[in-house]
């Protein structure tokens, strides 16, 4: 079946099987290798993207004939104008990440999560990251970087210098 | 280029908690895992798995799997029989081990035959279509039932018995002696419960035999790619120079990734004999149900003392459950691997150690996961032991530990069961953890909690490992001695490349490795590349498991970069004019004696090495080194977890933790410290979720995530972290390795703290993990037999 998708800004046509998973769609036919398979019972979170703007989805869990006119992000789409997100930044600031296995998944669970709640609180976070396994961090370090890169996304843009 | 620019002496010093230099790939996506492979005419591999722990194969009949469009080839144990594949020895070489199973299967989920299709989707739809026939047989479900011999296992072994081996260490009778006459003894069974180290992505491999060049090239989820190459050119006969394998990045490996699977051989075979790339990715249900598990280690602790709470004597029997075949991932002259580490930072006059380890119908593995090789089970051993003797002699089981330790000044202490530990204070560490945790008031808070009934317990681990395999008069895996190699080239304008023989699956060894050369050459680190995996370009290794990346490694680095050096204190004398005895190295730079103020950098000598070479001396700037470690080294710490228990609901909530450890020289104190989280995070999950459980019938239950339990950020507690710094004495920068530790000694904390919170109610032990279900039968039933 012929399926159009718009993923991270760029519109594309393809022909799909109905049984196609999203993250094989990302991975195998747009190449976007970034969103990772960690298991078979939609447990570990590796897969998150963000669908139509603010909606942290399994990739995994949705087939990719389901994202049919819809709109995704992966963790290929956070960079802008080459500079990496606050998100990414935060991650690497805190060592948030080990064999970043799990990285994109946090990522993408983390900029959903700040879309709807700019302000976190550490209980919070914990919570929304609760489908996203990492097995080396113990998930200490993404909580600060989440929590910086709040921080910083809702520090008021710094005042242009009167020269 | 400058000649007089004194270098800032922090810029290139250890210690600093410099950012990750791998980061920016994996935060963008663009890692580069085994399955974000794909190669032109690919084909794929999906293995068939037995629905049986125990079984004779009847018949496999190919027929409607090969008749699926797409299908290449179905390969079964015949096949590989064919080309002498059926079997290949385990890891140190004393068994050997199925591919794909002949005659009969021996655990559920074992491999029974490979479907190579043109997608993963029909090698997976075909794979469901080969029809296996099994004639069941009764199952050997554990080691005791085993023990028995009333069924053996393995048809295919000499010896008709499924008892693998004994082995011991110490003084038998002088112990049991000893323990006979002490004042006071204790006597528990504590089993270190089947578990997985599951890292997050799966094992996988792409084989790819080219057909043009007759080389073999293995895109494989290895810690260990060269000792793989060796392994896979033994097996097959293939010469090594026509094998390369390159283990990209590793999403976590844990020892998981150290052992030679099934699907990596299947796939290797089937490209060979077909001509193009095999991928085999394992599912999650592949990856716990066939993969390397550890532990499995049933202990009998018993130990003796004074009245007065002085260790006396300790002795440990195991029984141990090596599933089907005896594949456990330790030094082949270790089958037990460094269990004797048990007598652990205390001061035993008589200590002996015995297992005997039999095979069962589950899976192989043994693997060292997270640990030193059986060190978890070991430290868990004593450090149990040594809480249920406190208990039992109503004395503080910090006191009793303070009492007991090795003191500071027997340092290089021999242990009575074999080992000189290296170096250590451990009575600075734990009073430092008590002061830092507020002992004396939890305990006081505790007291009060026990008289409004209140479940609170304090747990203590004062563990030693032991370290950085190894030696090699001591430790080789199938004849391969356990020393580590690191090469360094010093480009012409001060940047370099420096590659060793480990693999980083998450440690960090792009940015540690390049911090201990930084120092030693006097380099900036953010300009030091460092690559590793590919048995074409780097040294040979035995690779990363075990704590022995920067314990051997980690060595390696700061030799060659001392090599270098002297090269370039030679160059040096060239462009100062002065003899080479006069040169000096200082603050990352070299001056003639008595004259700092003219310092020349190591930038600048690169430049020279092949621009201005001194007389007499080569040209270029790199050296290779190969390090034999003299000893292995001795990390250790002092953990103390604080819990509360619910009693309604078993429910335990880790109010605290606090792990001080100290790994001598600290590399990178923000890297240290993320290997502690996640290291406390897995004894964590150890201690109160991870298990591997079989069924009465032999069925595997956990089976996937929702079965095998990982925990969540909601789980998982607050770490607090401290260390102390006892340098190793042998190691060149004194650093000891760390990123095990805290799975060694979290679980018998958080275990002690459970059994101190229980201890009004007269329960002395619950094996791991502690579930909630578990810890509220043993208070309910504490509480009944109270009322009874
Ligand atoms: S791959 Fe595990 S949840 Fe999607
Ligand atoms: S960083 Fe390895 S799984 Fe999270």
């Amino acid at each position: 079946m012929n399926i159009s998708v718009t993923v991270n800004g760029k519109p594309y046509q393809r022909d799909v099987e109905p049984r196609t998973l999203l993250v094989y769609f990302l991975r195998e036919a747009l190449g976007l290798t970034g969103t990772h398979v960690g298991c078979d019972t939609s447990s570990c979170g590796v897969c998150v993207v963000v669908l139509d703007g603010d909606r942290a989805v399994k990739s995994c869990t949705m087939f990719a004939a389901m994202a049919d006119g819809h709109e995704i992000t992966t963790v290929e789409g956070l960079v802008q104008g080459g500079k990496l997100h606050p998100l990414q930044q935060a991650f690497w600031d805190c060592h948030g990440l080990q064999c970043g296995y799990c990285t994109p998944g946090m990522l993408m669970t983390s900029y959903a999560l700040l879309k709807h709640q700019p302000n976190p609180d550490e209980p919070a976070i914990r919570e929304a990251l609760s489908g996203n396994l990492c097995r080396c961090t113990g998930y200490q370090n993404i909580v600060k970087a989440v929590q910086q890169a709040a921080a910083e996304t809702n520090a008021p843009a710094p005042e242009p210098v009167a020269t | 280029m400058s000649t007089t620019a004194k270098p800032t002496p922090d810029k290139y010093s250890l210690g600093q908690s410099m950012k990750r230099k791998e980061d920016p790939r994996f935060l963008r996506g663009h890692g580069n895992y085994v399955d974000d492979i794909v190669l032109p005419g690919m084909l794929w591999l999906s293995i068939v798995h037995s629905p049986y722990p125990h079984a004779r194969i009847v018949k496999i009949d190919k027929t409607a799997a090969l008749a699926v469009p797409g299908v290449v080839a179905v390969l079964t144990g015949e096949d590989l029989a064919a080309h002498n594949l059926a079997w290949i020895p385990t890891f140190h070489g004393y068994d050997k081990q199925m591919i794909l199973a002949v005659g009969k299967v021996l655990f559920q989920y074992q491999e029974v035959a490979g479907v190579i299709a043109s997608s993963r989707e029909i090698a997976q739809d075909a794979a469901e279509l080969v029809e296996v026939e099994y004639e069941p047989l009764d199952p050997v479900v554990n080691p005791f039932q085993s023990r028995e011999d009333k069924i053996i296992l393995r048809d295919d072994r000499e010896n008709k018995t499924n008892h693998i081996y004994h082995w011991e260490v110490g003084k038998r009778d002088a112990t049991d002696a000893a323990i006979a006459a002490s004042d006071v003894s204790i006597k528990e069974r504590v089993v270190f419960q089947r578990c997985h180290p599951a890292p997050l992505e799966p094992c996988g491999i792409i084989a790819d035999m080219d057909a043009a060049t007759g080389r073999l090239t293995l895109y494989l989820t290895s810690q260990a790619p060269h000792a793989h190459r060796t392994v896979v050119s033994l097996v097959t006969g293939i010469p090594e120079d026509k094998i390369h394998v390159i283990s990209p990045d590793l999403g976590g490996g844990f020892g998981n990734k150290v052992p030679v699977y099934p699907g990596y051989v299947v796939a290797a075979a089937a490209s060979v004999v077909i001509g193009v790339p095999v991928k085999w990715i394992e599912t999650r249900t592949e990856n716990l149900t066939t993969t390397g598990f550890a532990r499995d280690y049933h202990m009998d602790v018993e130990i003796g003392a004074t009245k007065d709470g002085k260790v006396t004597a300790l002795k440990v029997a195991t029984v141990a459950d090596h599933g089907a075949f005896d594949a456990a991932a330790d030094p082949t002259k270790y089958p037990a691997g460094l269990f004797g580490i048990v007598t652990g930072s205390y001061d035993f006059a008589n200590a002996f150690t015995e297992l005997d380890a039999y095979f069962t119908n589950k899976p192989p593995g043994g693997v060292a996961y997270r640990c030193s090789f059986r060190v978890t089970e070991a430290s868990f051993a004593i450090e149990r032991g040594m809480e249920i003797l406190a208990r039992k002699l109503n004395m503080d089981p910090a006191e009793l530990r303070l009492k007991n330790f090795i003191k500071k000044e027997q340092f290089p202490y021999p242990s009575p069961l074999g080992f000189v530990y290296d170096s250590g204070d451990y009575h600075l560490t734990l009073r430092k953890a008590l002061d830092i945790i507020g002992y004396d008031a939890l305990r006081q808070e505790q007291k009060e909690k026990r008289t409004r009934g209140e479940l609170m317990g304090i747990g203590i681990s004062t563990f030693t490992e032991a370290v950085g395999a190894g030696p090699s008069k001591h430790f080789d895996i199938m004849g391969i001695k356990m020393f580590d190699s690191a090469e360094i080239r010093v480009h012409p304008t001060g940047s370099a490349i420096l590659r060793a023989g480990t693999k980083s699956q998450g440690q960090g060894h792009e940015t540690t490795w390049a911090q201990i050369a930084a120092d030693e050459l006097g380099l900036d680190p953010q300009n030091i590349m460092v690559e590793e995996g590919d048995t074409d370009t780097a040294p040979y290794g035995l690779g990363t498991y075990a704590s022995r990346s920067t314990p051997v490694a980690g060595a390696a680095i700061a030799m060659a970069a001392r090599k270098i050096r002297e090269k370039a204190r030679k160059i040096a004398a060239h462009l100062l004019e002065a003899p080479v005895d006069d040169i000096e190295w200082e603050n990352h730079a070299f001056h003639v004696k008595g004259l700092p103020e003219n310092a020349i950098t190591m930038q600048t000598i690169a430049f020279a090495a092949y621009t201005n070479p001194a007389p007499d001396t080569e040209p270029g700037l790199e050296a290779t080194f190969y390090y034999d470690p003299p000893n292995l080294t001795f990390p250790y710490g002092a953990y103390i977890a604080v819990v509360d228990v619910d009693a309604e609901t078993g429910f335990v909530k880790v109010r605290r933790f606090l792990a001080i450890d100290d790994c001598g020289t600290v590399i990178n104190p923000m890297i240290v410290e993320g290997q502690i989280h996640g290291g406390l995070t897995e004894g964590f999950a150890i201690a109160f979720m991870q298990e591997l459980a079989f069924d009465a019938d032999g069925n595997s239950l956990n089976t996937n995530f929702t079965e095998y339990l990982v925990p969540t950020s909601l789980e998982t507690p607050h770490w607090e972290t401290s260390s102390t710094c006892t340098p190793s004495p042998h190691h060149p920068i004194g650093a000891k390795g760390v990123g095990e530790s805290p799975n060694v000694g979290s679980p018998a904390a958080f275990v002690n703290a459970v059994m101190d919170a229980l201890a009004p109610l007269g329960v002395t032990h619950i094996d791991m993990p502690l579930t909630r279900e578990k810890v509220w039968r043993a208070v309910r039933s504490a509480k009944g037999a109270a009322k009874t």
